[in-house]
């Protein structure tokens, strides 16, 4: 395995000119159609933050969502809350050093100076405040194994004292932190590429990786890949209607099988090769901000082990239950996360590849069910045998890469799967995979609050 | 009906129905599976047995015949989840349907194509309804967003009728028999209580059952006409009957009386009526200067409420327009300086102020405090010189230490009844309070061995020795030019910093005058410590300022005991670090937030915010960082304006330019009332400076005051 690089620097458009068969469509509907708008979008970014940094330009791919996620953004970091700015800052450093996410941390190190942050916390997490120091535990659970996540936890956090939190604090500390993991995944997913310029700080149309296209990844699979892919094209569209029009071909499947199914797709998430080296290149910048680092993601379905109990969606909805604990103890941020699970959840342009008017949202569903299988949250109203039909082998081990160890994220992986999808499209799997990696750990972190107030 | 019938739905899609007479053991009875997605909720026809509705995530709702395999037909919410579906209990075809993105939509059930009428009831998702039992036209909602609505569906547009607010988001709702405005409801989350309220009075519920541990995940009365017995069921794994009078009723437990002070010095207070009529007659604070007004709520004889009754009185107390005053206040708070010079100066011009306004007391304070923490050297010294001078006197003079000494040794009865004359406007406010510290001085002059000639005063001092003492400065100037024997040299030196030369002269005063200047020193009772420095000033000659916080630290606590705040949050501010840590943090907070509230209902927004970002109060400084945005709206489209305040997204126009350059103004931006024109303060200042007319040439007249 490569060792993590951003798998697209902005410079590797060298196969620009091959992706000719589908620049139309690319035309019809990715960037320019919406151009406007999406310019619109990323003039509002630049207004607000003095910069367009890159994850903007590549989610301006999808300004619906640009919009939401930048206004979660300010309100997250910008706007009244519980939390003081500089702390918001650091907060977000420790989550993206989780995942060993330079550019998230490079960004937020700047970030926290500007605010007047004081620069010896920089030096490591023994040099930040104690308060800060106690939220590792739980940095690290919900960056890797949200499941552990109990309301001991909770209570330790809060337990009356010198450096305790109060739960309105704590609620925002939470969103802060499961919004920079999955943010993260978002970056290492898409190889978004440090801005050259992030030091010397001016200059918004550093390469974007938009302009050279991603899907020029055609150079690397060769001419007779690309028959290959154009047939698994073909297979899933066949598979996606054939699951729209019968949905209930299979009447006899028991509620035993089903659950069977959901294991099965949690074991076979093991094939996914985990490698649990650590990367011997990390930063020290990074490694400044880590404790345990070894600390990593685990699969609960390991052999002979003791697995952790399924959590069953049904139980603890994000509509029903997260939402007003969130908009209980912080106002607003319950509505505009709401918001953004909705238009993510939705976004679609009914187009796959080269193919217009397609009904993706069985896709859509496959996806974000199972990031949610591989953090263990099951859904007794989905057969997750649909996800086997529609995912194949390549695309899951992209999803479960991106969205558990996103550092391990290589550009082969990226390429290997869904080869003839468009750029915008495979940001479009990324934002799916950012919203449901941040739904699924937010709804452990929650649901331990919940249990800790009751 | 048949009692043995019962359905389930179940979150992966599936809808069972049980009978309970089956003789086997396993009483499922059918099963549909048509839903794809988690089935929220289903519903029995209220009068045909067979008849069963179910409503699912997958944004279908189902009309099943039991005794049929299929369903009958199907009803479409546009692919929007329905949370929610119930039959009408009046009209046979009607069924209500509620939905997760806050519509409610009424359907005839023989009509599948098409919703009869759809509104938007709730912010987020609609959890529940329920038609009222009687009422035909009436449908109960309950929401994520923590309110339960009553809507009138006769009109042809839905009405809200009643809306109450919870406290946390809705789950259930559910009409209570024979009761017609009464409903119970429970919520999912954080709150695990059960409630019913009555809709005509929607800020506290009628009853309470507080049983569960855990959230209450269901709720319903007993019987269709029996408003007595309520069952419920909750996640902590119980099932509880609850009979009706057992519930707690949060109306006994809540406070029926209110009592607001306003600005001026009135007060209202509002109780129930039976407790005003009895105690009316006693009226035992009531001065001839406060009016009472009665003010009484009508009962209406059609309301009928059962647990309360809710006539209460309303009584408002004012104080007369003089005594009522605030002007001393409003002035004081103007024309302060807290910050910005050095100390010594900052005491000066505030007890210049306080004296201008003629609050003595205060202005002497604040000449005192310059004293200790500026010009201590000089003072130590000086003190040193007079104690001296006064010799054996001082000395058991300080031991006994009394408040009227100094109205004696002043000694002048027309100065007694001006001070007195002076003193009402103060005084009025805190009779209760200048008695009892008057008590306390008379125990104090208890035991004193002070000769009784130096008690030249008459008895009616003792009434208000404490205010006299507030003007008693005024009149020792006075009296330096008529008296200049007694010379009261400290009180010179305070006011006008007075030369080595003036201590020379007052070294040669006799011993029992000197005695009378120890006592002038502690020109008011709070503050002692002048006498006492003066003892400590024989052995030392400096003493360090430090030495003297205790004694600022109880003045300033007994200005605050007083009611005048503002005179100890000033001296917190001006003093600064030097008093700070001698009074704890919370009870500064208490004045700061004390203050800032005084002068904020006084509209003084400048001076509450100067005082806010002096405060050395961490809680007191995060006021003014919450709530820091300004929402501007557009003068040309008048819509909001999302980024900044000076360029709008949708119109892209310059919303605010200066009518005098042209640029857009970034920062502070005035215009005129009349003609809205406006730009750059500097500029407009400038242009009507030389011109009456408005800048941008629309020939208005424009004002700037």
């Amino acid at each position: 395995m490569e060792t993590p690089k951003h798998p697209l620097p902005p410079g590797a458009g060298s196969g620009g000119h091959r992706r000719c068969p589908f620049r139309r469509q690319g035309a019809s509907n990715g960037i320019p159609q919406e151009g406007g708008e999406s310019l619109h979008q990323l003039l509002e970014a630049f207004l607000s933050a003095g910069r367009v940094d890159h994850i903007a330009m590549v989610m301006g791919l999808h300004p619906q969502y640009l919009s939401i996620f930048w206004k979660t953004q300010y309100l997250l970091l910008r706007m009244d809350g519980p939390l003081p700015y500089h702390k918001r800052h650091y907060i977000a450093i420790m989550a993206a050093a989780r995942h060993r996410c330079s550019y998230l941390v490079g960004l937020h190190m700047g970030e926290f100076l500007q605010v007047g942050g004081d620069p010896a916390w920089l030096q490591g997490l023994h040099c930040a405040p104690q308060k800060l120091r106690n939220l590792n535990e739980i940095n690290k659970l919900l960056a890797h194994r949200p499941w552990l996540i109990t309301k001991e936890h909770i209570e330790a956090l809060l337990k009356p004292g010198e450096d305790s939190w109060s739960l309105a604090e704590l609620v925002q500390a939470l969103v802060l932190l499961t919004h920079y993991h999955s943010l993260a995944s978002f970056v290492f997913g898409c190889g978004i590429k440090r801005e050259e310029d992030q030091d010397v700080g001016n200059g918004c149309w550093a390469p974007s990786p938009h302009s050279n296209s991603r899907a020029a990844s055609d150079g690397s699979m060769g001419g007779s890949g690309g028959t290959d892919a154009i047939q698994e094209l073909e297979v899933l569209m066949e598979r996606m209607k054939l699951l729209q029009e019968h949905q209930l071909e299979e009447e006899g499947v028991t509620q035993e099988e089903m659950a069977t199914r959901f294991e099965l797709q949690k074991t076979e998430s093991l094939l996914v090769p985990s490698s649990d080296i650590l990367d011997p290149s990390l930063q020290s910048n990074i490694r400044c901000f880590l404790e345990d680092p070894e600390f990593g993601y685990k699969d609960f379905t390991r052999r002979g082990e003791q697995a952790p109990p399924t959590f069953r969606a049904q139980d603890y909805t994000w509509e029903d239950h997260g939402y007003s604990l969130i908009n209980r103890l912080y106002p607003d941020m319950g509505q505009l996360l709401d918001e953004k699970f909705q238009v993510v959840y939705n976004l679609t342009y009914n187009t796959i590849a080269m193919h217009c008017g397609v009904d993706t949202s069985v896709l859509r569903r496959a996806i974000w069910n199972y990031v949610h299988c591989v953090f263990g949250i099951r859904y007794d109203d989905y057969d997750y045998g649909e996800v086997n039909q529609l995912l194949e082998r390549n695309l899951k081990i992209y999803i479960k890469t991106v969205a558990c160890y996103p550092e391990k994220t290589t550009k082969q992986i990226y390429t290997q799967s869904w080869r003839h999808f468009k750029h915008s499209e495979k940001v479009h799997i990324n934002l799916l995979l950012l919203e449901a990696r941040m739904q699924a750990a937010l709804l452990y972190a929650l649901r331990a609050v919940t249990r800790y107030m009751t | 009906m048949d009692e043995n019938l019962l359905a389930t739905a179940a979150t992966n899609g599936v809808v069972v129905t049980w009978n309970l007479g089956k003789p086997s053991r396993n009483k499922q009875d059918q099963l549909f599976t048509e839903h794809k997605r988690t089935v929220n909720k289903v519903c029995f026809h209220p009068t045909e047995v067979y008849m069963l509705l179910s409503g699912s995530q997958d944004g279908y709702m189902k009309c099943f015949d039991l005794r049929k395999k299929d369903s009958v037909s199907t009803f479409s919410g546009q692919s929007e989840s329905v949370r929610d579906v119930q039959f009408s209990i009046r009209d046979y075809f009607t069924f209500a349907a509620t939905f997760e993105n806050g519509n409610v939509q009424l359907w005839d059930i023989r009509r599948p194509d098409r919703y009869e009428r759809m509104f938007t009831a709730h912010n987020g998702p609609v959890f529940c309804c329920d038609w009222h039992p009687e009422d035909r036209g009436w449908l109960a909602t309950g929401g994520r967003d923590k309110m339960v609505k009553v809507w009138d569906m006769n009109t042809t547009r839905a009405k809200e009728i009643y809306c109450v607010q919870t406290i946390a988001s809705v789950a259930r709702v559910k009409w209570r028999p024979e009761c017609k405005h009464h409903i119970a409801t429970c919520s999912m989350m954080v709150d695990h209580n059960i409630y019913v309220w009555d809709v005509r009075r929607p800020f506290i519920p009628s009853a309470m059952f507080e049983e569960h541990k855990d959230v209450t995940t269901g709720i319903v009365w007993r019987h269709l006409h029996d408003p007595y017995f309520l069952l419920s069921g909750s996640k902590d794994s119980t099932l509880y009957q609850h009979i009706f009078k057992d519930a707690s009723q949060p109306i006994d437990r809540a406070n029926p009386e209110g009592l607001c002070y306003s600005l001026y010095g009135d007060l209202a207070f509002a109780a129930k009526e039976s407790l005003i009529s009895s105690d009316s007659n006693r009226k035992p604070y009531i001065g001839d200067r406060r009016h009472p007004i009665f003010f009484k709520r009508k009962l209406d004889p059609t309301e009928q409420f059962e647990y309360i009754s809710s006539s209460s009185a309303l009584s408002v107390f004012e104080t007369d327009v003089e005594s009522g005053s605030m002007d001393w206040f409003v002035h004081t708070a103007k024309q302060y300086a807290l910050a910005g010079r050095p100390l010594a100066e900052l005491c000066d011009h505030n007890a210049k102020v306080a004296k201008g306004l003629d609050r003595n007391q205060v202005a002497q304070t604040w000449t005192m405090l310059r004293i200790i923490y500026s010009s201590l050297g000089t003072v130590s010294s000086t003190n040193l010189n007079h104690s001296m001078g006064k010799g054996s006197t001082a000395l058991p003079l300080m031991n006994s230490f009394n408040l009227k000494d100094i109205p004696a040794g002043l000694g002048s009865e027309s100065r007694l009844d001006r001070s007195k004359g002076e003193s009402r406007t103060e005084n009025i406010l805190m009779d209760s309070s200048s008695t009892l510290i008057n008590n306390e001085d008379n125990e104090e002059t208890e035991g004193s061995d002070v000769p009784a000639d130096y008690l030249l005063g008459d008895v009616e001092a003792d009434e208000d020795d404490l205010y006299m003492m507030d003007h008693e400065n005024p009149h020792a100037e006075e009296q330096e030019y008529s008296l200049p024997q007694e010379a009261f040299p400290l009180r010179h030196e305070i006011v006008d910093n007075p030369s080595a030369l003036d201590h020379l002269q007052d070294k040669a005063d006799s011993p029992h005058v000197s005695g009378n200047e120890a006592e002038t020193v502690s020109l008011t009772p709070v503050e002692s410590f002048s006498l006492i420095s003066i003892s400590h000033s024989l052995y030392e000659n400096r003493l360090p300022s430090d030495f003297f916080n205790p004694i600022v630290r109880d003045t300033l606590l007994f200005y605050a005991e007083q009611g005048d705040v503002q005179t100890a949050v000033s001296v917190l501010i001006v003093l600064g670090e030097r008093i700070r840590k001698e009074i704890d943090e919370q009870t500064q907070e208490h004045w700061y937030t004390s203050y800032i509230d005084l002068l904020q209902r006084f509209q003084l927004w400048n001076i509450s915010n100067e005082v806010i970002k002096l405060s050395t109060c961490r809680a007191i400084n995060c006021l003014n960082q919450a709530s820091t945005t300004l929402h501007v709206n557009c003068s040309n489209c008048k819509r909001p304006m999302s980024n900044r305040g000076w360029i709008c997204d949708r119109c892209r126009q310059c919303a605010s330019m200066c009518a005098v350059c042209h640029h857009v103004v970034k920062g502070l931006f005035v215009w005129c009332q009349g003609c809205s024109h406006g730009g750059h303060l500097q500029h407009i200042m400038k242009w009507l400076e030389t011109s009456s007319h408005c800048p941008a040439g629309c020939g208005h007249l424009c004002e700037y005051t």
